[in-house]
Parts: structure tokens; sequence; C-alpha cells
């Protein structure tokens, strides 16, 4: 850790600990979303959860934000445990959430009126909150008037106007294009390192790993089923960065790194191991074959020859960590590519695949699919041993339920009916919501 | 138009009176004038009202209306107040959603004439005053109004997005904050797509509220129902023409005074900018936001509202000891088992009374009559679709047209069967028409119309890319209404005939028996036998007909209209 960095010496704002979160499925068994979360955060900091999708940073920020309770462990804030929303600790949404019937100014003083501050001090407060963000002018508009960053300066003015201790930010640029999200990030930094606005300390969730060390003082990884802290890393560069720095790509390249590392514990014997499970119980991100072969085509072409830094592809084929990391490990599971240490390597399988011709690539996609995925050997099977070599949707949906959540399910069936159409190895009408052998040629 | 929502009028201004002030000051005490002799009414005694007959004459119809719309205001009040409450308790409370939903369904498909006997009970409420007869009349226009409220209300609460109550709850609005802030304004849209539906049901069987007849009780309260339930039984068709005038003339200036300006600022809840034909204006709205005069009421009940307002603790309360009791699971149990008990103990009560009177022999036949009807029904949805639909995608295709269908729809929407009697009647006497063909359009007669709203909706919300890749592919004749106009309006025609379908249901009541004079035809059919059981009085029969019909109803939208709708969303919808 950082030595100089002030927060040290300082008492914790948030302490998170030993918390656990699981929801109920359907069929009564329990669902761990996160596992024994510890974290701290000190006055001063901006702290970065990174992870992708579906990894529960968002439930976390939830539960920090007092607005869902943990299965167990404490979220402690100010050293009072949280049990509900918490004045001191403000929100900002990925998808704005303003109240579309509201002002510009009636948005902001929303937090205020809730707390019933006196007229004058509530007028007085918002249209500093809205002059700090660059709003001045739009205090009459309606949210649909305004582009999506001006939206989400309106975000940020209604929870900066509460004057909270601890400010949450769960995605907030991400629903804004590349060029907006650039410049409110930056607004927001500078105001910050100039000690303008009103918060503490910072819990910023993003799956932007070029965002997260940008603006985080510390950044901890999340591990997706369960989610859990996996590892931290220290930012030491100074405000302003540069992201041409070499020192800003050092740390880019260590948490691809870190985030493509196995998880701790899981012990690795040989090559096979390399691979990550893929019994027919394995949630499988959907991908769509479109960008699975062309990643396959990108890492074959030249410069990379077959091998490929992820920070580097990630850029240049501007993929969100939230796409490239299933598309690389879905390559891994069919054994087109090996993937570790922040880089890609397609195997010899794959660089054939790269080489052949669209027939041959369906041919080889299917030998695979068929041979590596035990979902689609599963399908394929059924299929072949019954007389009418079709099946229901839902004789395979049931048997996933036992392993995974209805929403895993479906998403991990989704995948296989689009690989598997791909490689012809089986149809779907998802009309009849049936599987079967029949081509509609 | 937004000048007064500049920042200047963000700072306090004095009260200075304009030109809109001067209009709305105008029509604000014209209507305060109305209703306080609307009111004047009310305290009058019963033997008084009964000694005074109606009169057909045109000039009483003036007064007629306006007790007539003050009824339907204050039923709509009603309504309302009846929709916060309900749906709200259903949204927020699992164990009260299990019962309080279903029961919703029941109630929507129970026919006006279902609610009749409660006049007995309001005119006790009140022995020898109006007062009793006129709330049964608001009463049961209520009964024409409630549910659909109540159910868009329920909806949208249950779809409210996520992260907006999550904001809501993360900057601590009270309860009462976030009814007022959040769900209210988000069920707006909808909301007043409801009221002016119910407004329409509300017309449609304004004769039944305002004309009461249970066994040898009868009231006919002074107003526009009650002028054309007279005008049919004088055979007076001129009265007839000016009952049609007056609701013109009504319905217009609720449009205008009420639904228009709801719409226009409606326009303002929306999320998003749908697509629609509605780029609504209203020079009523304009009025309102012009004016300061209302806008000082406005503000003053925006205080009212924020009167329940409080600050919340800092780090939230802990939950009770009691609270984490509440939640238990065995609350749950024990909950819905109170349910079922009561539920059997109902059953069994309603039983025991219906065959108390009722032979076994004639629910039989009871059943048979819902067959007919059902078999109606389904012939004229069949038939409406085959007209409405086509003109409906011509219609949604040219924006310019469909500004002008919509509001003539809307009006034939709110149209009483009972002013179709006349023409009806007299053709199956002239002709020698068979009753239980002929009568069959009038149960159509309101309801066709939601059809064809929905289908212009739908046509008009066909993406223009959609449209002209058909026409690039030269996708022509019955292959573009086959591959692209018939698909892309299916989700929509399904939401309309679904609402015509209940809506039919409930008119055979007002459809399968129609008078003219002293002619009266039947047709054989659940709808008459409910209609005749109440004009005998005989209460068994009546609740017999009623439960046959809400059990049909229910049964076909749980069969028939939900999975087709989940089919059309599934199958029709991009995304």
């Amino acid at each position: 850790m950082n030595a100089t960095a002030p927060a040290l010496n300082l008492a914790p704002l948030l302490e998170v600990q030993g918390v656990c979160k699981s929801f109920r499925k359907p069929d009564g068994d329990q669902l761990v979303v996160l596992e024994n979360v510890n974290l701290q955060l000190r006055p001063g900091e901006i702290v970065g959860l990174l992870g992708r999708s579906g990894s529960g940073k968002s439930t976390l920020l939830r539960l920090i934000a007092g607005l869902d309770e943990p299965t167990s462990g404490v979220v402690g804030y100010l050293g009072h445990p949280v049990s509900g929303p918490a004045s001191g600790i403000a929100m900002v949404f990925q998808s704005f959430a303003l109240f579309p019937w509201l002002t510009v100014l009636e948005n902001v003083q929303l937090g205020l009126e809730a707390q019933g501050v006196a007229e004058n001090e509530k007028r007085k407060r918002s249209l500093q909150a809205i002059d700090l963000i660059g709003l001045d002018g739009f205090e009459s508009a309606y949210p649909r008037e305004l582009s999506g960053g001006m939206r989400q300066r309106v975000g940020f003015a209604r929870a900066l106007v509460v004057h909270p201790n601890l400010l949450l930010m769960d995605e907030p640029f991400s629903a804004l294009d590349v060029l907006t999200a650039e410049t409110l990030r930056g607004d927001f930094l500078n105001l910050w390192g100039e000690g303008q606005l009103p918060i503490k300390s910072v819990l910023l969730v993003t799956h932007n790993i070029e965002e997260a060390v940008q603006m985080c003082d510390r950044l901890l990884i999340f591990s997706t089923n369960p989610g859990r802290v996996v590892g931290e890393i220290v930012v030491d560069l100074s405000q302003p960065r540069n992201a041409e720095d070499p020192r800003f790509r050092a740390l880019i390249d260590r948490v691809y790194v870190e985030m493509t590392a196995r998880p701790r514990g899981e012990v690795r014997t040989g090559p096979k191991e390399r691979f990550p499970g893929t019994g027919i119980g394995t949630v499988l991100t959907h991908v769509s074959s479109n960008v699975l072969i062309g990643l396959i085509e990108t890492v074959a072409a030249t410069p990379y020859d077959g091998k490929a830094d992820l920070p580097v592809i990630a850029e240049e084929q501007h993929l969100e960590v939230d796409e490239l990391f299933p598309a690389a490990e879905a390559l891994q599971m069919l054994r087109f590519a090996e993937v570790e240490g922040g880089d890609i390597r397609l195997t010899d399988a794959g660089l054939e695949f790269a080489r052949s011709e669209t027939d041959e690539r369906k041919k080889l996609f299917a030998r695979h699919l068929i041979t590596y995925v035990a979902l689609a050997a599963h399908v394929r099977r059924v299929l072949d041993e019954r007389a009418s070599h079709s099946a229901p949707k839902s004789r395979f949906f049931d048997e996933l339920e036992d392993y995974m959540a209805q929403e895993a399910a479906e998403q991990t069936l989704r995948t296989i009916v689009s690989w598997g159409r791909y490689a012809e190895v089986f149809a779907y009408d998802d009309h009849a919501q049936v599987f079967s052998l029949e081509n509609p040629a | 138009m937004r000048f007064d929502r500049l920042p200047i009028a963000v700072l306090r201004t004095r009260y200075v009176p304009g030109g809109w002030d001067v209009l709305a000051f105008a029509l604000v005490f014209v209507f305060l004038i109305y209703c306080a002799q609307a009111a004047h009414g009310l305290t009058g005694s019963l033997a008084r009202l009964q000694a005074t007959p109606i009169s057909l004459d045109p000039w009483a119809l003036i007064g007629y209306s306006a007790r007539t719309a003050l009824r339907m205001v204050l039923a709509m009040v009603a309504s309302l107040i009846f929709t916060f409450t309900y749906a709200t308790l259903a949204a927020r409370s699992r164990r009260a959603e299990v019962i309080l939903v279903p029961l919703l369904d029941f109630l929507q498909s129970v026919p006006i004439l279902g609610f009749s006997f409660t006049i007995l009970f309001f005119l006790q409420l009140t022995p020898g005053r109006v007062a009793g007869a006129e709330l049964a009349a608001i009463f049961l226009i209520f009964t024409s109004q409630a549910w659909n409220m109540a159910f868009s209300f329920y909806h949208s609460l249950r779809s409210i997005p996520d992260e907006m109550v999550e904001a809501a709850r993360n900057f601590q609005l009270s309860p009462w904050m976030r009814f007022w802030r959040l769900e209210v304004p988000f069920a707006m849209p909808a909301l007043i797509w409801n009221m002016m539906m119910s407004m329409s049901g509300g017309w449609f069987f304004l004769v039944f509220s305002e004309a009461i007849t249970v066994g040898h009780t009868t009231v006919s309260l002074p107003g526009v129902g009650s002028y054309i339930a007279l005008a049919i039984e004088q055979k007076n068709l001129a009265a007839i023409g000016w009952a049609i005038a007056a609701m013109f003339v009504v319905i217009l200036l609720f449009d205008q005074l009420l639904f228009r300006p709801l719409n226009a600022s409606a326009d303002w809840f929306r999320l998003d900018q749908e697509a629609g034909f509605t780029t609504s204006r209203s020079w009523a709205l304009t009025m309102m936001r012009r004016s300061r005069f209302l806008r000082l009421v406005s503000e003053g009940f925006a205080a009212l509202l924020r009167l329940g307002m409080k600050p919340r603790s800092t780090h939230g309360a802990p939950p009770a000891g009691a609270a984490q009791v509440w939640r238990a699971r065995w609350v749950d149990y024990a909950w819905y088992t109170l349910l079922i008990v009561v539920g059997i103990g109902a059953v069994w009560r309603i039983a025991r009374f219906v065959l108390e009177e009722v032979p076994p022999a004639e629910i039989v036949r009871v059943l048979l009559y819902g067959l007919f009807t059902l078999l109606r029904v389904a012939v004229l949805i069949a038939l409406a679709s085959l007209i409405w639909v086509p003109i409906g995608v011509w219609v949604g295709l040219r924006p310019r047209v469909a500004s002008v269908v919509q509001p003539i729809a809307q009006f034939l929407a709110a149209f009483p069967a009972n002013l179709f009697f006349p023409l009806v009647v007299s053709a199956i006497v002239l002709l020698k028409l068979t009753p239980d063909v002929w009568l069959s359009p009038l149960m159509i007669l309101g309801t066709q119309w939601y059809i064809l709203f929905n289908v212009i909706v739908g046509a008009s919300a066909i993406a223009p890319d959609l449209r002209y890749a058909g026409e690039n592919l030269g996708v022509r004749g019955w292959l573009w209404w086959r591959r692209i106009a018939l698909p892309a309006v299916f989700p929509f025609y399904v939401t309309g005939a679904i609402t015509a379908s209940g809506g039919s249901w409930n008119a055979s009541v007002n459809a399968e028996v129609a008078a003219w004079g002293t002619e009266t035809v039947r047709a054989h059919g659940l709808g008459a036998y409910i209609a005749d059981s109440t004009a005998a009085g005989d209460f068994q029969r009546n609740v017999l007909g009623i439960m046959v019909l809400s059990l049909l109803v229910v049964i076909l939208n749980r069969v028939f209209w939900r999975p087709l709708y989940a089919r059309a969303e599934r199958k029709f919808r991009i995304s």
C-alpha cells in the first residue's frame, strides 16, 4: 500500500466486513452472489470496484447504500451498521434515474426536499450544485430535453447537493458515448482535485479498466460466481493522469493479468487444466459467433500472428472488457485459444480455423463444440436418441436449473442455440421452443 | 411555449393578473356555480323528486347535463381515490396482492346491473332523501369506471424502473412523497388513457345508473340518462336527438377541459417520446400554465402534498422485532390458510343462497345462455376485426387522418346502446327479423372502437425503415398485409380485442333486451337473463347470472386472450 497516502491516518468512512449475499432460487436453493467481501474506504480516496457484469459489484453497492440487506456480515458507515438508506451516502446511477416529470432544478432539489430543508436554503444549495456541475442555464429544462451527458450531470448535481460523505457511482459513464464520458470524467476529477466537491470519498463500480485506472486511488478486482474481492491494485500516479504514460499502460496490463488469473485455491496440475470446466452445468456467457470469428481473425492476422495482448486488442477492436473477456473465454473453452497473464494465444485449431473457408470453419467449429462443450454434446445426443429427433427447450432448461439460476440457464441456452446454429449441429424453433435436427434448407 | 419556465420564473414574482387569468377566472366560477346548483338537489326529499317527473323539454337538458356531468366527475374522483389506495396496496404488499388482483379481475367482469341492488342499501342510508339515490347513481357510474383504472395503476407501479425506485430510496423520500413524486407521475400517461376509457364506459351505462329499477323500487334521477330512458319509453325521436346533442356537448367539454390538458401534460411525464399520433396540444393547458391565478392554486396544492414529507433518521431505522416476525414465513402460511377458509365459506354460502330459489336445471340453462352470448361475442369480435383492422392500418399510416378520426371514435365509444334502440327495435319489428341475430350488433357498438384505436396506434408505430424496406423490395398487395402490416399491428390488435371482448360481455346486459315504447325485443342470452332478473328484483337469479358471466369472462381471458397476448409479445416484438 501507498504509505504516503494521507488516507491511512484517518478512521475508515466505510467498513465492509465479511459480507455475503445470496438469493433464493425458485427451487428453494440459495444462489450466492457475494461471498465474504471485505473492504475499507477512508476519507479522501476514490476506490474502484472492477469486475465483469454479473460479478455482484452492483449488488455490493446497493448493500452499502442500504437499499438491500446482506445475508450475513456487516456494512459499517461511520462506525454504525447500515440498515436502510442513510443520509450521507448518495448514489449516481448508470441509467441516470432522473424523474422525467421534474425539471433539472426540481430533480436536484428532491433530496433536500426529502430532508425537509427550508425553501431558501434548498434553492440556494441547488443552484450552487447546478452551477458547480456546469448546468447553468438549464435549471428549467426537463431531462428529456438534455443530451445523455447533461442528464448525467443532473445525476451528479442531485447526489452532490445533499453534501454526502460518500458518493457511490454505479457505472455512471457506461451509458454515455466515449467522448462525452471522457469529458465528464475529466470535469469530475478536476472538481475533486480542487477540493470543490462536498464529498469525502467515492466508491466507483465499473467494468471499464481504463476508466478505473484513470480515476481511482485503489482498485479492487472482483471475481465472478460468486463475487469476491480477489485482488487489490494501488494506483500511485498523480492526477491528472496521462493514458499514454508508460506507467499508466503498465497498470492497465497488471489489471488485465489480475482479471484473467485463475481464482485462488484452484490447483493447476497440467496443461489440460488450463481450460475451464465444461460440464453441462457450466454457465455460458452469450457471445455471438460473429464476435468469436472476428476475434480469431484479428489475433491470427498481422501484427499479432496468433498471440496478442488483451488490452491492446481491446483498444484496437473497441471492445469493452465485458465483451472481450467472455469472447476470449469462449475461445478457450472451445480450445481455439489459451488465455493467461493478460495474453491470448491461438491454438493450432484456432490458427487452422482462421485459414479455412466458411464450410470448413463450420465443420471445425462443430467438432470442437461437440467435443469440448458438454451441453452441446448433450443436446445433440438427446436429439439423436429420440425417434422424433426433436426435444422441447424446457427439457434442457429444467436440467440446467439444477445447476444455475433461471437467468443464467436462459442465457446458457441462448448461447448454445446460437453456437449450435452456426455450427449447424442442431436447429431451434423459438416459436415452438423446440430443438431439432431438421435443417430448414 | 415555456417562457414562464425559464430561470427568471424560478424567482418569486408578484402576482399580476394576465389575459389568461380572466378566462380562467370565468371558467372556474361558472363551474362553481354549476356545482352549487347541481348539489342543491341533493338535500331535497325523495318524495318530491318522484313527484316531479323528468321533462322532455330540450331546455331542461341543460340542467340535466350539469347534474350528469357532476355525477360523472364525482364518480371519477371516487374512482381515483379507489385506484390510489387499492392498487397501491396490491402493489406494495405481496400478501394483499394474491387476493386483490384476482378480485379486481373479477369485479371488472361484473356488469353494471350486478351492482344495481346496492341502491336498496343506499336508499336506506338516507331515508326519504335524494342523497341516497344520488349516491347509488354515483356508485353505479363508479363501478363502470374504477376497475380498469386500478388495473392500469397497479401495472404501472409494478413496472417503475428499478433504478428510479432506488434513487427515491437513496434520497430518502418518505412514502407519501414517493407516491406523489414518483409513482403517480410515472403512472399518469396510462392512467389518463384509462380515465378516458372509463368516461366512455360511464356514458355507455348512463341510462342504467340514473334510471334505476330494481323490483318495485324505481328511481329516476334528473339527468341525461333518465331523459333518454323516458324518451325511449314515450317513443319521442326528437328528444332522443336532443339527448344526443347534449351528450355531444358534454363529452366535448370534458375532452377540451379535462382530458386534452391532462394528455398534453402527461407528455411531460413520459420517459421517452413514444411513437404515437398524439402530439397533444391543448389551449386549456396553455391557459392553466399561463394563468398565474391557477398557478397559485396549484402551488397551494403542492404545498399541501409537501406536508407529509418529514426528514428521516440518519442511519435508517433498524428493523424492529415486530417487523421481523411480520416477515416470517409462517405468517404467509397463516394468511393463505385464512384466505382459503374464507373462500370456501363464501362459495358455500353463495351456493346455498342461489340453490334455495333456483332449480339445478335452470343453472344448466343459464350456462347455455352463456354459450349463446359467447358465440355472439366471438362472431362480433371477428366481424369488427375484419372491418376495423384494415381501416385502422390505413388511418394509422396517415397521421393527419388519424388526428381527425381519433376524437370521433372516442365520442362513438361513449355512445350508449340505448340510443340505437329506436332504430334497431323498429327494424326488427317491421321486418320481422330474428332478435337473436339482429340485436347482437348493439353489444359491440361501444367496444369495437378499441380495436380501431389500438390498430391505429400500432400502424402509426411501424418504423419508417420497415415501410421503406417493404417498398424497396416491392412488397405489395396481399403480401404486404401478410408480411408487414398485420404482424406489425398484431400485438396492438390483441390489446384492443381484449378490451373490446371484455366490454362486449358487459354490454350484453344493455343489448340483449331492447325496448322502444311498449315494443320490447329480446334475444336469448346471459345479458338478457341478468337484465330481466334485475328488473324483477330476483336477487338469486341475478347473482347466478353474474357469476356465470364473470366466470366465463375470466376463463376466456386466462385460456385464450392472455396466451395470445403473450405469444404476440414474444413473436412480433423485436428485442
